[in-house]
């Protein structure tokens, strides 16, 4: 089968060619604007100015970084999470994940905690609200309590009662605290500190590494979760596996860059469109392809309304929005033979 | 190959299975048949350990259940099911290949010419090979049965575990299929066993017949032995006819409707 590794091959290579040249898109933007001569000039040679080095390595390189993470691991934790539950409107935050992280930091910001971790407190704060659910969601998986159904159906409902909770909490916050705790649940990519870009890259890598064992796990439950089972699929630990894998890749990436939308939605279903539904290709080309549509979006966020920067989260889910009425109907074309 | 001892299965505290013993030799092709609800499914199901036993074991190989690999399972048992539902967008070529998952090593990646060629050989003894660059659900009912049966072949099993295959399918399809299921059993000598609602289909195909009736074995034995009107009678509760199938003298089932009995009377 050596043209289908050909064309897969290829269709990884051209992604990766976008994500470079989206990037190098991206940080060419900016207040201070930068030449795309004087960026290679420093990153390949490390020859330029002192600023030129601060604005490139320490502000627009980490908050790209962050994006292919982010990005990367949502859209990752999509394709895993709707293989499993066969359902295509199923994305990462369907489980609550989200909104137990929104929680925690809108928690942590009213009881005025947030001054105790410096630069890291909404992180962690969000990663603690994050790991609850997922620990309350395992806890039901292990026990057997809770099927796939009960699963989603638990998801939904956690994350009507954090936003709810989230609601009440702002309304009766002051209004600095206010507007910190809604900037954080749209989400944005303005962490510029090393150590969580370095610790959500090395967690999306290992992630994806993770989810390439279990690729014709995956391929195999395409068709449930019985016929699976016949193939040789050991069904309940390979959910159990993946279900943790992917709370934990949206925990953090929640955690580090707020709940920024419909990218493990929308890419998931845009990328089987050209890449087709096997999991050997479809695991990367969504990562990779997850990281381009955060980082375009991010420079478009950061670009169209200068010097005012909108939230990324907005802008993923205007751009994601659209993008996923057009798959649909694309795909309700095909179906129908046209 | 393959043996029940004492095996009883429930769904919550509803037994469906009830002390089922039955023994299959290599190279038998067994039909399993009986009323909705009388457990056939569920006996495929303890088979390939869908679903716990409650009570006793199953021996495959001499072997208990228990004591395989899922993919050592895998690769000596296959099950085609009733006609999946199908909602993924995938090749028939693909959906057969999906066959070899349970011998894949280690960390390999692709399939190696011998999946291929295995695959192959699975969708021309099937007749699917015209059909692989199709998408799967584009294929009419019959097509897709017997793209699934190519995909179980690709296992390389030796025991095929079909259930219901042919429900839904006109006769043309139902002859097909079975033919292929016999002549598999015949050619390669699989042992089969197949879970059929259409008594004369299960008369006219299989050695060997189990009746179950209420979860429990009513019947073991030839499709004569099996087939006799008192027995289906008072397992079906409904009255009917046996006779001879003139050509291959293997019992044909009747059901008689109810005003045709008063007719008589």
């Amino acid at each position: 089968m050596e043209n289908r590794l050909f064309k897969w091959l290829f269709t990884l290579l051209v992604l990766i060619m976008i994500l470079l040249a989206v990037s190098a898109f991206s940080l060419s933007l900016g207040p201070a604007g930068m030449h795309p001569g004087t960026i290679a000039r420093l990153i390949l040679g490390g020859v330029g100015t002192a600023t030129d080095y601060t604005i490139l390595f320490d502000i627009r390189l980490p908050r790209i970084l962050l994006g292919f993470a982010v990005g990367g691991s949502l859209s990752l934790a999509g394709v895993l999470l709707q293989a499993m539950f066969r359902n295509p409107l199923v994305e990462p935050y369907t489980l609550g994940i989200s909104g137990g992280a929104a929680l925690g930091v809108a928690l942590g910001t009213i009881f005025g905690l947030t001054g105790l971790l410096g630069a890291y407190s909404l992180p962690v704060f969000g990663f603690l609200g994050a790991s609850c659910v997922i620990l309350f969601l395992s806890i039901g998986i292990n026990r057997s309590v809770l099927n796939l159904q009960g699963l989603l159906l638990t998801g939904v409902m956690i994350s009507f009662i954090s936003s709810s909770a989230v609601l009440l909490i702002m309304s009766v916050s002051r209004i600095e605290d206010l507007h910190g705790i809604l900037f954080w649940i749209i989400g944005s990519l303005g962490e510029t500190d090393w150590l969580p870009v370095k610790l959500a890259l090395v967690a999306a890598f290992s992630g994806l590494i993770v989810a390439y064992l279990f690729c014709f796990d995956l391929n195999a439950l395409s068709l449930g979760e019985e016929d699976a089972l016949h193939l040789g699929v050991n069904v309940e630990r390979t959910k159990r596996v993946l279900l943790l894998l992917a709370s934990l890749l949206t925990g953090l990436s929640v955690s580090l860059a707020g709940a920024i939308g419909f990218v493990g939605l929308v890419v998931p279903h845009f990328v089987s469109m050209f890449a087709g539904t096997d999991h050997r290709i479809l695991l990367a080309s969504s990562f990779v392809s997850g990281a381009i549509f955060l980082i375009f979006c991010d420079a478009v966020a950061k670009s169209v309304a200068q010097p005012v920067e909108l939230p990324v989260g907005v802008v993923t889910g205007l751009v994601g929005g659209v993008l996923f009425i057009y798959a649909m109907m694309r795909r309700a074309n095909t179906v129908r033979g046209k | 190959m393959l043996e029940l001892r004492h095996v009883s299965c429930r769904y919550y505290d509803r037994f469906v299975l009830k002390d089922i013993n039955v023994r299959i030799e290599d190279g038998d092709l067994v039909g399993v048949i009986g009323p909705n609800g009388s457990g056939k499914t569920t006996l495929i199901r303890a088979v390939t350990r869908a679903i716990k036993l409650a009570e006793g074991e199953v021996l495959l190989k001499g072997k208990p259940l228990g004591m395989f690999g899922f993919k050592e399972l895998a690769q000596q048992v296959a099950v085609v099911g009733r006609l999946y539902d199908l909602d993924v967008q995938m090749k028939v070529e693909d959906l057969v290949l999906l066959g070899r998952i349970p011998h894949k090593r280690g960390l390999q990646l692709m399939e190696r010419r011998s999946d291929m060629d295995i695959a192959r050989r699975a969708m021309e003894l099937t007749g699917t090979l015209s059909l692989k660059d199709r998408f799967v659900d584009s294929l009419s009912s019959g097509e897709r049965q017997l793209a699934f049966i190519a995909r179980s072949l690709a296992q390389e099993p030796e025991l095929l575990l079909l259930d219901e295959p042919t429900s839904h399918l006109d006769i043309t399809h139902q002859a097909r299929v079975l033919d292929l299921v016999r002549k598999l059993n015949r050619d390669k000598g699989l042992t089969v066993l197949v879970v059929l609602h259409d008594l004369n289909l299960a008369s006219q195909y299989c050695d060997r017949l189990f009746l179950l009736g209420d979860g429990a074995l009513r019947k073991d034995g030839t499709p004569d032995e099996v087939l006799a009107y008192q027995t289906i009678e008072e397992v079906y509760h409904t009255p009917v006819v046996v006779m001879k199938n003139p050509v291959s003298s293997r019992p044909c089932v009747f059901l008689v409707p109810e005003d045709a009995i008063a007719g008589v009377k």
